[in-house]
Parts: C-alpha cells; structure tokens; sequence
C-alpha cells in the first residue's frame, strides 16, 4: 500500500496475516488440513525442536491455517502475538498455565460467564490455582483482595451477561502496583468495539466461538499477548523467566523477549496441553473476522433498538444494558465501547420465572439455545437452563434471578426482531 | 507496504522505530556478520540466532574473548573485532548497553557500514557516534526476528508481522 497513514480497522480485519498462499497464489487462506510437516534433514528438525527456527513440526503446537487467524487477531487486538486454542475456555487454562504453579492464586471478577466462574472454582483448584472473586463494581476491591500469592486479575471488560462494565484502566493501575498482569475477557466487546490493550491489559482471552467467527459455526478460543509485560520485574513468572528443564534449559523470557509468552502457549502450552484448535474451525473464523466491523456495527445498532423497545414495554421490570442512559454503566461504557455496548443484554420480565418460560417457548424468530454471537438473534432463561442447578439465592446472586431473560441480538431486521418479541410477551402474558 | 512509506529524513531521526525498508535494505545486502557476543552455548540467544541466520545463508562469524581460538557452529571465534581478517558488513552485538559504546567504536574502526544491537540493546551517545562516521545503526531489534517478521514465518507463529499486502511474501533476498 502506498498511503502513510496506518491501515484501518477494516482493512486489517480482511488484510491481516492472510496474504496469497506462496506455493500456489491461492488468494484465500488455504485449509492446511495435515497433521505433520516434512524436516529437510537431521539438522533443521533439530533447529526446530530446539525452537532455533522458525516453521511448523506438528499441528498439536502449530498450523498454517491457524496461524493466519492467529496472526489477524493479534493485530486487531493491538498484541504482539497470539494463541488460538480449540475454545474459549481453553484459552482460559493456556493464558492461566504459563505463569502459574499448584498453590498460586488470582483475583476475578465476580461477574463473569458463569462457565468461567465454574472452571475458575472448581475444575482450576485440582491444578492446585485459586481464584478468589472480587466485586469489579468498585476497583479498590482488588487492591484490597491482593496477597502476596496472586499472580494475575481477570476480568470480563463487557461481563457476560451483559449490562456490566469493568474500568480496566483501574484496574490495570492495581494489577501493575502490585506486578502481576492484568487479562482480560474481550469475547463480548470484540477488538472492534474496545482495544483492553489500549488501557493497560496485558493479556486478552477471547471466546472466538461467539463474535470473532460470529455465525455459530465454528468452536474456538485465542490468547492474545501485548508483549508489554516484564515478566522479569519479579520472581512470580519463573516459568517464564528461568531455565526450562523440557527445553534442556531455556529461558524463555530471555531469548524470546516480547514474544516468550507467545511461543510458550505454544511450545509448552499446546504441545503438553493439547487443545489445538482445528483449521477447518480456524478457516471459518478467519472468514468470520472479515465481516467483523460490519456485522458488529448491526449487532449493536439492533441491540440498542431492542433495548429502548424493552425499557419501555409494561411487562418487562428493567432492562441491563450499558447503552441505555438509565444504566448504572452508562458512563463506562461511554468510555471504553464508545462504538455501542455489545448485543448481549438481560431483562427482567414481570410475572417471573413462568412467564420467562413462555416467554421463551413462544418465540419464533429468536432461537432457545445457551450461546451468543451469532448472526440469529438468541434467548434464555437462565433459570430454568443453564442456572437450573443453584438455589434460589445462589441464582439471585449469579444475576440469574426467575425473571431474568438473555438476549443476544443477532442480525435479522430489527423489526422482526422486536416483532417476535412482542408477540412472544403477549403469549407470555396469556 | 503502510510500514514502508516514512518520511526520508526518518532514518536519522530517532531510534524508537525503523521503517520495514530500512530493514529490509540492510539484510539484503549484508553478507557478513560479524556478531560480539556469540556464545557457544547451544541454549544462548545469541547461538539461536547465529544458527539462524547462517540457515539463511548469511556468513556469522563469532567475536568472543573468553572462547576465542575455538569454533561455534563451524566457524572460527575471535577476540575481537580488529583481529578478523575479513571484510564485515555489519556489527551485531549480543552485549548489555553499556559495552555497546567501546564494541561500536571498534566497529567504526575497522569500516563496518552497519552496528545492530540486539533486542534490549541501546546507547544512544554510540550511535551518535556512527552516525556521525557515516555508519547505519539499528538498536534494539533482533536481525533474526526481523528476517522472520518480513518474509512471513514470525506469522507461522501468531505474531503480528505489520505486514499487510496482497502479494506474496518474499524472502529479503540478498543482492
Ligand atoms: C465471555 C465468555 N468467555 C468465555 C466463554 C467460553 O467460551 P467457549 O464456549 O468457546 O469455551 C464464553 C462462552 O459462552 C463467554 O461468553
């Protein structure tokens, strides 16, 4: 290109990672659909292992394919470099397993996924990794939660299920004082409407399953580094920063600068780990990711359309959404997703759990299913799904109350939107 | 290329970043590498990145007192840079900041048109210095990483190359 200014968002979105396959001029992005990649000889596959080169050895740690995507999110985000993994909560344990040891803690905020609260608190404790939940409302709280154990704060900049705003900029501040990294949860915002790096986070998770693919076809996760982070700054990271044994003594942190956290989610994480994401999956979210601006700027010009139709309909109690000027996170979200607040969103229907059922049940357009962004506009009932199992309190607490109904607005004309709605509350109603 | 249209008067201005030509121009046409520093130990950065440059066909040849008379990687250590007898295109140093400067000074000494200091590398006053004797200077940067970044293989990898083109990449193939 020729211009001086840097390329857009647009153009990185379409552009970024992806050129014309060398061998054949292929313009899109080939699906290297192989398992393993010829050594020229003893040496190179040496050269290889011992990380000395560059180039693939088996699809476990990388793929041509994935790399793309890769690389295309690692510059939409801002980073030096990323991990994508078979989902989201894979990315979740990789970004997790390069720097901590059995005994080790973090803080997290507690309005999370609610599959992230649980993998946090119970599947990570049999690492030996204890997550301890802090009240994100009030970013002092994380200050006030530090011990000398914490090695990380995670937060969901949008939390899932959506109303909710962390002010990662504080937060940031917190986590830098006390020299431990901040990641972030970008799945729900997407690089498109917030850039977490351009407010202090160090790394960024992303459930690509949701917004990044955005068509509900495709499982997937990435780690996305800054490269920012001195790991050195301490002796919390030794992972990072001394002598590998599986690497007969590398350091990864000092040969590898920026990029060491990249290339450890890769050659220790994917390659004893395992969850490798497939390139048939990285194939679609790269083709995904092309149309990402577009289908976001929909998604939250539908999402605020349906939210005013909500607030000011007589059968629904309130409506959490930080687009709307009566939100409590109106102002943060003025802030960090100036371009609009998602499409994920809560509401509380009156007449309680038994109306959200129907409410549910007679839906036509709106699809009954536990996931979000995807192009088809989506509901639940947390608490008769995906929260069944807690006790009433227990759901109150999680935001998962009877009354509560998610949406994820997808990109159907917003008046079929709103018209399915509406039918759907008057049979809710009935 | 975007990373490739800055301004000409770029190059001597400032050392926070390098335009993707000015690179580019450089590891085309160095030949021979004169690289203080090197160690022999096989898990040392600086023998990675001996070993991959001399994959990419570039003549690397070891400056260090401790090892000189022995060979890393097939070729011959010296104890410094006046005592190799051949001509170097270019001066990398695998040294803290701090003895960058004397390193630099030697490199201005015996002709060599380019200094790069490596990843975490920097001393302004040396640079000056070479500049000033004509020199190009590279701080802070890593010729492997570089080599890897603009031929497309750092994106094998997942990193953000800062490429973006619709033609196939190509290797910065030497003159
Ligand atoms: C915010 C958020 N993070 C992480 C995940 C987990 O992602 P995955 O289902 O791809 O493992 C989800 C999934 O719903 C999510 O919404």
């Amino acid at each position: 290109m020729t211009s001086n200014t840097k390329p857009g968002f647009e153009t990185l979105a379409i552009h970024a990672g992806a050129a014309p396959d060398p061998a054949t001029g292929a313009r899109s992005t080939p699906i290297y659909q192989t398992t393993a990649y010829v050594f020229d000889d003893v040496d190179h596959a040496a050269s290889l292992f011992n990380l000395q080169a560059f180039g693939n050895i088996y699809s476990r740690l990388t793929n041509p394919t994935v790399a793309v995507l890769e690389e295309r999110i690692a510059t939409l985000e801002g980073g030096r470099g990323a991990t994508c993994v078979a989902s989201g909560h894979a990315a979740q344990m990789l970004a997790f397993f390069s720097f901590m040891e059995p005994g080790d803690e973090f803080l997290a905020a507690t309005k999370l996924y609610g599959g992230s609260i649980t993998q946090f608190s119970r599947s990570f404790k049999k690492f030996g990794w204890n997550a301890i939940f802090v009240d994100a409302e009030e970013p002092e709280n994380f200050r006030k939660s530090m011990t000398p154990k914490v090695k990380a704060i995670f937060v969901e900049c949008l939390a899932n299920p959506g109303g909710v705003i962390v002010d990662i900029e504080a937060v940031a501040k917190i986590a830098h004082e006390a020299g431990v990294p901040l990641i972030v949860d970008n799945t729900m915002a997407t690089p498109y409407l917030c850039r977490p790096f351009d407010y202090g986070a160090d790394i960024i998770v992303h459930s690509t399953t949701k917004f990044l693919s955005g068509h509900g076809n495709a499982m997937g996760g990435a780690v996305v580094d800054s490269g920012k982070f001195d790991w050195a700054q301490n002796d919390k990271f030794k992972s990072l920063t001394t002598p590998e044994p599986a690497y007969h003594g590398l350091n990864f942190y000092e040969t590898f600068g920026d990029l060491a956290f990249t290339i450890y989610g890769h050659a220790m994480g994917l390659r004893d780990l395992g969850p490798t994401m497939a390139p048939m999956n990285a194939y679609l979210t790269i083709t995904g990711t092309e149309t990402l601006p577009l289908r976001m700027q929909r998604h939250v010009e539908n999402a605020k359309a349906v939210a005013e139709y909500l607030e000011d309909h007589r059968q629904v109690e309130w409506v959490s959404y930080a687009g709307l000027r009566s939100s409590k996170h109106f102002k943060l979200a003025q802030k960090y997703l100036p371009k609009g607040a998602g499409s994920v969103f809560t509401f509380g229907i009156k007449g309680g759990y038994d109306a959200g059922v129907k409410l549910v049940e007679s839906c036509e357009l709106f699809s009954h299913l536990a996931n979000i962004g995807d192009t088809r506009s989506l509901i639940i009932h947390p608490a008769s799904t995906t929260h069944r199992q807690l006790s009433a309190e227990q759901q109150k607490a999680a935001g998962a109350g009877p009354e509560v109904v998610r949406l994820s607005i997808g990109l159907e004309t917003v008046d079929d939107i709103i018209a399915d709605l509406d039918q759907a509350l008057a049979a809710s109603a009935r | 290329m975007f990373a490739n249209t800055v301004k000409p008067s770029f190059e001597k201005a400032g050392h926070d970043s390098y335009p993707d030509t000015l690179i580019r121009k450089i590891l085309r046409e160095v030949k021979v590498i004169a690289m203080v520093g090197a160690s022999p130990d096989w898990n040392r950065p600086s023998y990675f990145a001996m070993k991959y440059l001399q994959a990419k066909k570039y003549r690397v040849i070891p400056v260090n007192p401790k090892v000189a008379g022995g060979e890393i990687l097939g070729e011959k250590v010296y104890a410094s840079l006046a005592e190799i007898p051949e001509k170097i295109d270019m001066v990398d140093i695998f040294r803290n900041s701090e003895a960058a400067g004397p390193i630099t000074d030697e490199a201005i000494a015996i002709g060599a048109p380019v200094v790069w200091m490596q990843l975490g590398v920097r001393n302004d006053e040396a640079a000056a210095r070479a500049e000033a004797a004509g020199l190009t200077v590279i701080m802070n940067r890593c010729p492997k990483i570089e080599y890897g970044r603009l031929n497309g293989e750092l994106g094998w990898h997942g990193f953000n190359s800062g490429v973006i083109s619709s033609k196939r990449r190509k290797l910065p193939e030497k003159a």
